[in-house]
């Protein structure tokens, strides 16, 4: 803000006392800079999330009661997920598509954890523009390849919630989750 | 206007020529805050606090726009909110302790002002305007205080809001529908809360237009100054770039050691500690008192303990708080003296320092005590004091005094108490 | 007009605050305000210090624990203390494991409503709640303890006061007051604002809580523990507060000084 040039010293001094005034003044606006910059930080850094949201950061859900064909819906990070347990025919299905001809290539091994393939665990969050897809609901439409459909847009996924047509670029996102047990799943 | 030597703005650099003439904005600060405002050279600390005073306003602002980001305005989660704002909210604790004790900064630093007001007779003509328009910012700091202080919703605060509004109740006929108007209730809940905390968001920025009426009136007739003669020559003057912002840069640096002392070390002293308790509208606080920068005017309220003939005490207190304040506003009519500083003012002198002063002073602890003996009835002297000072003191003062002889300029005063001193010509400052 | 009302108005309210003053006076005189018993026989907050005291003072994150043994021992029959989440004791020192245990074996349960069914139900504390309220079966609730150190004058010293300060009520206060008898179902503790206190002494036998740390958990230490405990429930930013303060008041006093100097130089050839 402050322009040093103002503050020069008259022309009749010379030498070294020129130099330490213009060296205290050059210190002291710069010390107000670097003040007003440090300042700037907890004014910022207030709307990342506070400790109370990020305390909600992760969750665990209780998945015994999920017959093989069902699916529920479980709130993590205030946004919807799927946990859906697939029948030996849905995860055929899933394991008999050509990977190659995928817009986003995954196969059903890579979205699950080993040893538990029947439990397909994904964002309810269509990656299109982050609707709420059907399909986890009772008797919600699954759309035509027995996953996931999306009534915004009409994105269409499949019994591995990958993309396999209309606008969506990507699969279902899978988060990060761990078995606690065999009927407890940590998401987050 | 300015004085015919002032500085005139010269962009050099091409850009700046091309932006004076798109939007002269930095031919505008210049004129009004930079080296083309030329300032009386002998100004004192006491004229620190103008700027300081701004510098709090903005603290207040940014702090406030903060803590509104985070702060639910609803009786049943405002005080939970505020606490959430304390405990989980990255920096909350600092914001909320900054915009809190930034209030107390803010008066503070007002009174101040105000107080090197009384002293140096700023208020006189030319400068009525200046000062008119200095108590309407006080006014509404006063009116955003008491809102800000209603919003954690901790017992000071609902009582406060009560017993507040509950002024307005002693105007005869109205007072109680006004009062329920006020509340938008009976008793204050979440429609007087969310009318505070809509107004308490937007009177600081009323106070920000009124204070920038305050310095287009002040650089009219430009700033005074310690002797109280007006400037005569360029030798009276030195640009307010770079002098006085070196000055201000210095007070302000003091000013926030002192104040982010508070904020760090000691955040809850000037507060009351019954507000960190839920408004209860069924248990009142022992003691209530508003916080320290309305004391004296709470004494004022409270002294009035009699009917006086037909006029009921209660109406009295109101009557009396109100005029203690609306009283400033006759000032420039009241101090009739030609002389405008106390300094050459023997008589003014003494009774601003030994008896305006000190009975503030008494007067506000007396507000800050509870309404018992013998803190009532020394507030009853010190108001009658108050009152007499202003109405009655000030208008004989200043027509029986004899001012001590004036220096014929600035120049003259600053080159009298030291014979070394030189003029330098203004130097003159870069763009 | 200014110069003739302004006066006159001076006048009108010193006289009006003369005859508040006379009759109040005349008042003071003739019945002068007698003494109560609580005016002669309150007692101010005991002298007592704790880590925290002080620009350089920071929790003794041990006596916090040994304060938050104390609170679930003894005050959380009765006290909440819902401002404060389970996850927060990472900050005295226990680990997310043992906050997670901490919460899932808390007394007092976390309630669930089922806004389909209309059923209310129990579950386990999660390190992410706060702590749960408390319904006390009995004359209303305790206050809630979160804030009660910012919410008294000398908050800390006043907490350990009113724990330590039990006694039989003074033979000299009877007979100087007679009516002032504590009544039945209250306790006389002369550190309490009106002499008479609901709670029982809630602090009695030494050895009354288990400290794991070996303390020896006399009813003194035990009060103060606790107390240095709710000093932290009330400002657990206290010890950042101060790690902040000092850097930026010691980088202000060093800018300050550097202002002066640049003032000082910018002022030197004028005279003012």
């Amino acid at each position: 803000m402050a322009d040093d040039a103002g503050i020069d010293t008259p022309v009749h001094e010379t030498g070294e006392g020129v130099r330490r005034r213009d060296f205290i003044n050059v210190a002291a606006v710069s010390f107000a800079g670097v003040g007003g910059l440090a300042t700037l930080w907890p004014l910022i850094r207030q709307m990342s999330p506070s400790a109370d949201v990020l305390a909600e950061s992760s969750t665990e859900i209780d998945i015994s009661q999920i017959a093989a064909g069902q699916a529920i819906k479980a709130i993590w990070r205030k946004q919807p997920v799927f946990l859906r347990n697939l029948t030996p025919a849905e995860i055929a299905l899933a394991n008999k598509v050509d990977i190659g001809s995928l817009r986003d290539p995954q196969t059903l091994a890579e979205r699950t954890k080993p040893g538990k393939e029947n439990w397909l665990i994904t964002m309810g969050v269509c990656t299109h523009l982050g609707c709420v897809p059907l399909g986890a609901g009772e008797g919600e439409p699954r759309g035509e390849f027995g996953g996931y459909f999306c009534p915004c847009h009409g994105s269409t996924y499949d019994t591995a919630a990958r993309i396999r047509k209309g606008p969506a670029p990507k699969n279902l996102e899978v988060p990060v989750y761990e078995f606690n047990s065999d009927t407890v799943v940590k998401i987050g | 206007m300015s004085f015919p030597w002032a500085q005139h703005y010269e962009p050099r650099h091409p850009f700046m020529q091309w932006m004076d003439e798109k939007l002269p904005l930095p031919r505008f600060v210049y004129n009004a805050v930079g080296a083309g405002y030329p300032v009386p050279r002998n100004l004192n600390y006491w004229w620190n606090f103008g700027v300081l005073a701004g510098f709090c306003l903005v603290i207040q602002i940014v702090t406030g726009v903060i803590l509104a980001m985070h702060y639910a305005a609803n009786a049943g989660v405002a005080f939970d909110s505020t606490e959430h704002i304390m405990r989980d909210v990255n920096w909350g604790w600092m914001m909320r302790y900054a915009h809190a004790n930034g209030a107390s900064a803010f008066f503070v630093v007002v009174y101040t002002h105000i107080f090197r007001g009384f002293l140096f007779g700023s208020y006189k003509a030319p400068r009525e305007m200046i000062w008119l328009l200095g108590v309407v910012i006080f006014l509404l700091m006063m009116a955003t205080a008491f809102m800000g202080y209603v919003l954690p919703w901790g017992q000071m605060s609902f009582w406060g809001a009560k017993v507040i509004t509950g002024l307005f109740s002693a105007i005869p006929l109205i007072g109680t529908p006004l009062q329920q108007w006020l509340l938008g209730g009976f008793a204050p809940d979440n429609a007087a809360l969310n009318r505070f905390f809509s107004l308490h968001f937007l009177l600081p920025f009323v106070i920000a237009a009124v204070v920038i009426l305050h310095i287009w009136a002040l650089h009219i007739p430009g700033s005074t100054n310690p002797t109280g003669v007006e400037v005569k020559t360029e030798s009276d003057t030195v640009p307010f770039h770079p002098y006085y912002t070196a000055k201000d840069g210095f007070g302000l640096g003091v000013f926030l050691i002192l104040y982010t002392a508070v904020v760090f070390f000691a955040p809850n002293a000037l507060g009351h500690p019954d507000n960190y308790i839920p408004a209860n509208p069924l248990s009142t606080p022992a003691h209530i008192v508003p916080e320290w920068y309305f004391w004296p005017f709470y004494a004022i309220l409270r002294a009035f303990t009699w009917d006086f003939f037909f006029i009921p005490a209660k109406l009295m207190g109101v009557l009396a708080m109100f005029s203690a304040i609306l009283v400033w506003f006759f000032l420039p009519w009241l101090d009739t003296s030609p002389v405008r500083s106390s300094r050459y003012r023997p008589l003014l002198r003494k009774f601003v320092w030994f008896g305006l002063l000190p009975d503030v002073i008494i007067l506000g602890y007396c507000g800050g005590s509870p309404a018992a003996e013998p803190f009532v009835m020394i507030s009853q002297i010190a108001a009658a004091y108050y009152f007499l000072h202003f109405l009655v003191i000030l208008p004989i003062v200043s027509s029986i005094e004899k001012p001590e002889p004036l220096p014929f300029s600035i120049t003259e005063d600053v080159l009298g108490k030291d014979d070394h001193a030189v003029l330098a010509p203004a130097q003159p400052a870069a763009a | 007009m200014v110069r003739l009302f302004g006066p006159l108005i001076g006048l009108f309210f010193a006289v009006a605050l003369l005859w508040s003053f006379g009759n109040g006076a005349y008042v003071a005189i003739t019945e002068p305000a007698a003494a109560t018993a609580e005016s002669v026989f309150h007692k101010h907050p005991k002298e007592v210090h704790f880590a925290s005291d002080g620009v350089f003072g920071r929790f003794d994150k041990e006596q916090l624990q040994r304060g938050f043994a104390v609170y679930k021992e003894v005050c959380s029959t009765c006290h909440s203390l819902k401002q404060v989440s389970f996850r927060d004791l990472t900050a005295i020192g226990y680990s997310e494991a043992e906050v997670k245990a901490i919460a899932k074996q808390w007394g007092n349960k976390a309630q669930t409503f089922d806004p389909k069914t209309g059923d209310r139900a129990d579950r386990e504390n999660l390190a992410s709640d706060h702590f749960p309220p408390v319904y006390y079966a009995g004359q209303g609730s305790p206050p809630d303890l979160s804030l009660m150190t910012k919410a008294r004058h000398e908050g800390p010293a006043y907490v350990y006061s009113l724990l330590t300060g039990y006694e039989a009520q003074p033979a000299a206060m009877l007979k100087q007051f007679p009516d002032a008898k504590t009544p039945d179902g209250l306790h006389y503790n002369p550190y309490f604002a009106n002499l008479n206190l609901a709670m029982p002494p809630p602090l009695t036998t030494d050895g009354q809580v288990t400290y794991s740390d070996g303390t020896k958990a006399s009813v003194d230490q035990m009060a103060k523990d606790v107390s240095a405990f709710l000093v932290w429930t009330a400002e657990p930013k206290l010890d950042k507060r101060k790690q902040t303060g000092w850097p930026v008041v010691g980088f202000l006093i060093a800018a300050t000084i550097l202002a002066y100097l640049a003032k000082k130089n910018v002022w030197a050839d004028q005279a003012h």
